[in-house]
């Protein structure tokens, strides 16, 4: 039951944030929950632990394809403190964000992939537990699995499902054949990306509780409503009897969006025992058994004129996913709105392969496909000879080049602009692997970067007590983006009361259902919904007072109207309590929601062994009003330092034998170090988005990780004259295509 | 020491934060697992159990170590400090301060072990410990980002902080230089 709706029907004349007249919405906060993580003293999932606390440990399957024939768990059984060896076929095998409610049973059987659940095994101590699992034997018949996407790549098909016509699978128009033949200049190339992992710092970790036939479950989850429903299915029990509770997430990047195997083992082994039941993956079982990011190859061809104007716009991705699977990587996502251009085709075909979920991952598609569409303006701005950036101001869209719709706010032109000037980019290397400083190549890069501003239903409740404090209730989480602060600062500056009066619970399924951590939506959902909540409350505090709500101030505890000043627990009674809700509407078909962004970067590259390393960085957004510059800068650097980690790191490496991850491991799997990261510049632009949501607000999570690698790759081949379409880009792909290290020029 | 089966359960009186704790414990029980499961300090954190993240760091006698990597039982005549004997959320040391302001920290997995080791790293710098980034030594005032960077680059932080990390340890150093 909510007491306040906004629905997104319409553009919002104005915000009545900025009716505050010292708002805190805009400036840098310090996070409200900062001195509980600094202090070690927040609480997160593994770190419960209810009376008669067992512990369970994950077995596995030890091959990629085929069945388990059996399991001999006598030795383990018998050790000290062991307590069952559950084999239940609930347990869940594809877990994630788009398994759906129905959360389908798979069977401990049938192996789809190399690691996944076959059984949990609990003990009175986690020592005792993981000794035992490794005691037990499994016996298996292997069968023949697809395990090398690349060699599969005849068997690709279409993917069997949009995602709510979000994912559009092909999209055409005009003739890119034909165009392509007669163009001034062309760019057809392939581009490929390895499966990638989320490897948030907190492994995915659930304590389950049963209580008079009610579920509580600790997780980690990033949106625990959708996960309760899925848990509840799993258990066949009604949403109502189950409980998740998830105040904080040590991060997330979409690994934790679904239900994963670890909750539901939780949940079943605390059933079958009938006492608490703790199953914490081990870093390995993250890598293995929860999700990645699927691999790509994507053929991009760009044809213009001799003008410089795109004539063809066309990407086809392959990616890969377990059979049965809805989710796909939909990486031509952002090629569809960058650039004009008439002719036009964007396509996505999945090989079905027996390797770990794929699921969603730090902006899924728009993250790896402005790695491809990116490098190719690049290569073809090269062939105009153009600056990259002239390129682009060439083929900016007045409206949406494919739906004709308008953008809601579109300030790529500036984005591009002001980051050429914090950079310096007048200045930069114009001769491919023609710029040395001592004993390194100097290259200069850019990108562009696009992210969809997506839009999902979100509840919150906002009480006032008698003693005016106020308190947000929402099951929205905080995964490190600072929903915490951002809806504090909403609620105190709607209703005119400082920060620290202000008190923010989230991560529980009792409290009114959010839109979840996820696709950049969070605070914007979350906080117009705390938004709506305000509006109606200050609505009845003007009741309260017997004046027309547009005529009072909400400031410093205070509701002041021309001769009329009271403080606000003077009218609320006994308290007040009110819950707002948030509706997508026409505004998100009507128009294109997008937040922009450019990235500069130099990277130096070793003359002589071809080490990279990432000098210098320049990013500029635009994503409507900023909430907290300080929360929404570190999210940015972080999607920055993402984007990096993937143009030169990271790589989950399947073996071809059986889509096993060889490198499961924090010191195999490479996530930048404090070593790759210079110091990150980030600068937002001043935009309001009247049609995105009445906080004027668009996402910005996931917009530092579009185009940043883009950016890493263009100024690799600045240095040293190499382009690598394979990322990685390792040392190893830009060695043999080096500069003679005496031909190249010294630095003035 | 005598020999000592797994699965035997050894008594044990561990030091931390300045308190006595005596535990029974199963000999395979790692430092970091004792001060999470047993001492229910949960603020030092596992985000690998394999020595490769830095989530565990904590300071044995001053110096950082890895607690995943060490078991309880080698550690009866040491002093322990873990994130929670540094400071309070009312009463922050000047490190943990420094990370709020900077915002060095996002979802804050990685955070007690970036402030301990940050601790355990400026002794080392002190103390004349080399490193890739250059030999130095001195007040902590006079180090700079390079060298705290390669020094932090067993700290992991996925939600890539590090910026706003080397931040607060350059203003933090940079105030106890003040101080001394
Ligand atoms: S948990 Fe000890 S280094 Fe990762
Ligand atoms: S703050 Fe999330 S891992 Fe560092």
């Amino acid at each position: 039951m909510t007491d306040a709706t906004v629905k997104m029907d319409a553009p919002f004349p104005a915000s009545l944030l900025d009716s505050a007249p010292a708002p805190t919405v805009g400036t840098a906060q310090p996070r409200i929950d900062g001195p509980r993580k600094v202090s070690g003293t927040a609480r997160y999932a593994a770190e419960h632990f209810p009376e008669g606390l067992a512990h369970g440990v994950l077995l596995r399957a030890p091959i990629g394809c085929g069945r388990i024939t059996g399991v001999d768990a006598e030795a383990a059984l018998a050790m000290p403190g062991v307590l069952a060896l559950i084999r239940d076929e609930r347990l869940i095998r594809n877990g994630g964000d788009f398994a759906g409610a129905a959360a389908p049973v798979q069977g401990v059987d049938e192996v789809a992939y190399f690691g996944q659940p076959i059984g949990v095994v609990v003990a009175d101590s986690p020592e005792r537990a993981r000794a035992a699992a490794l005691s037990v034997k499994v016996t298996y018949e292997a069968a023949p699995g697809v395990f090398d996407m690349e060699a599969a790549r005849g068997t690709a098909l279409p993917p069997t499902d949009d995602i709510y016509g979000l994912f559009l699978i092909h999209t055409e128009q005009g003739d890119v054949d034909r165009t392509a033949h007669e163009a001034a200049a062309l760019v057809d190339a392939v581009w490929r990306t390895p499966s990638q992992s989320h490897a948030a710092m907190e492994p995915h970790a659930s304590v389950a509780v049963w209580q008079d036939g009610r579920l509580t479950l600790h997780a980690s989850y990033q949106s625990p409503v959708v996960t309760r429903d899925q848990l509840a299915t799993v258990m066949g029990l009604q949403p109502s009897e189950v409980r998740i509770l998830s105040p904080f997430v040590g991060g997330g990047f979409g690994g934790k969006l679904g239900v994963m195997p670890e909750a539901v083992a939780a949940a079943i082994a605390a059933r079958h025992l009938g006492r608490p039941v703790k199953v914490v993956m081990t870093r390995q079982q993250v890598f293995e058994t929860t999700g990645r990011r699927p691999m790509t190859h994507q053929r991009v061809r760009l044809a213009a004129d001799a003008a410089g104007r795109l004539t063809v716009l066309q990407h086809e991705t392959i990616t890969d996913q377990l059979a049965g699977e809805v989710f796909f990587e939909p990486a031509g996502l952002a090629t569809h709105l960058l650039y004009a251009g008439e002719n036009r085709l964007v396509d996505h075909k999945v090989v079905r392969t027996n390797k770990l979920l794929g699921v969603s991952m730090r902006a899924p598609g728009e993250a790896i496909g402005q790695l491809a569409l990116e490098c190719a303006m690049d290569e073809l701005a090269e062939a105009l000879d153009l600056d990259p950036i002239e390129l682009r101001l060439r083929n900016e869209p007045e409206r949406h080049p494919e739906l004709g719709i308008p953008f809601s706010s579109r300030a790529l032109v500036d984005c591009l602009r002001h980051g050429a000037d914090r950079f310096g980019w007048a200045s930069r290397n114009r001769v491919p692997g023609g710029l040395r400083d001592g004993e390194w190549l100097v290259g200069h890069g850019m990108a562009a970067a696009a992210r969809g501003n997506l839009f999902g239903p979100s509840r919150a409740r906002v009480r006032i007590d008698a003693g005016g404090r106020v308190m947000v209730e929402t099951e929205m989480t905080d995964i490190g983006t600072g929903t915490y602060t951002v809806l504090a600062q909403i609620a105190a500056d709607l209703l005119g009361v400082p920060l620290a009066r202000v008190e923010v619970r989230l991560g529980d399924t009792d409290d009114p259902a959010s839109a979840g951590s996820g696709g950049s939506w969070g605070a914007a959902t979350s906080g117009s919904a705390v938004y709506a909540a305000c509006a109606e409350l200050r609505a009845r505090l003007a009741a309260a007072a017997g004046l027309p709500a547009d005529t009072l101030t909400f400031a410093d505890g205070m509701v002041t109207a021309s001769g009329f000043r009271r403080p606000i627990a003077e009218l609320v009674g006994d308290g007040l309590s009110v819950e707002g809700s948030v509706q997508p509407g026409e505004s998100n078909s009507r128009f294109n929601q997008t937040s922009y962004g450019a990235h500069f970067c130099e990277v130096r590259v070793h003359a002589v062994t071809g080490e990279l390393r990432v000098a210098r960085w320049n990013s500029v957004f635009a994503a409507g009003r900023i909430l907290n510059r300080q929360t929404a800068t570190s999210q940015a650097i972080g999607g920055v330092v993402f984007g990096i980690g993937g143009a030169l790191t990271e790589e989950l490496v399947h073996d071809p034998r059986s889509g096993k991850v060889v490198n499961r491991d924090l010191g195999e799997y490479h996530v930048p170090v404090h070593a790759d990261i210079p110091p990150i510049d980030v600068h937002f632009l001043e935009e309001r988005d009247p049609v995105a949501n009445p906080l004027l607000a668009k996402g910005v999570g996931e917009l530092g990780v579009c185009g940043s690698g883009a950016a890493v790759a263009n100024a690799v081949y600045n240095a040293t004259g190499v382009r690598v379409r394979d990322f990685p880009i390792t040392l190893d792909k830009v060695l043999a295509g080096l500069p003679p290290v005496s031909a190249a020029r010294r630095r003035a | 020491m005598p020999w000592i089966e797994a699965d035997e359960s050894v008594p044990l009186t561990l030091s931390v934060n300045g308190v006595s704790h005596h535990l029974d414990v199963d000999a395979r029980v790692t430092l970091l697992d004792a001060l999470r499961e047993h001492l229910q300090l949960t603020g030092t954190k596992k985000g690998c159990d394999h020595g490769q993240c830095g989530a565990c760091t904590v300071l044995v006698n001053g110096r950082r170590i890895n607690s995943c990597l060490s078991l309880a039982v080698m550690h009866r005549a040491d002093e322990i400090t873990t994130i929670e004997g540094l400071g309070t959320p009312d009463a922050l040391h000047p490190l943990q301060a420094a990370f709020v302001e900077t915002d060095g920290f996002q979802c804050g997995y990685c955070t007690s072990g970036q402030i301990c080791s940050a601790i355990g790293m400026l002794d080392e710098w002190r103390a004349g410990w080399p490193s890739h980034a250059g030999a130095g030594a001195g007040p902590a005032r006079t180090i700079d980002a390079a060298e705290i960077r390669e020094r932090m680059s067993g700290n992991l932080c996925r939600c890539a902080a590090y910026p706003r990390i080397v931040e607060a340890i350059t203003r933090y150093a940079a105030g106890e230089g003040a101080e001394a």
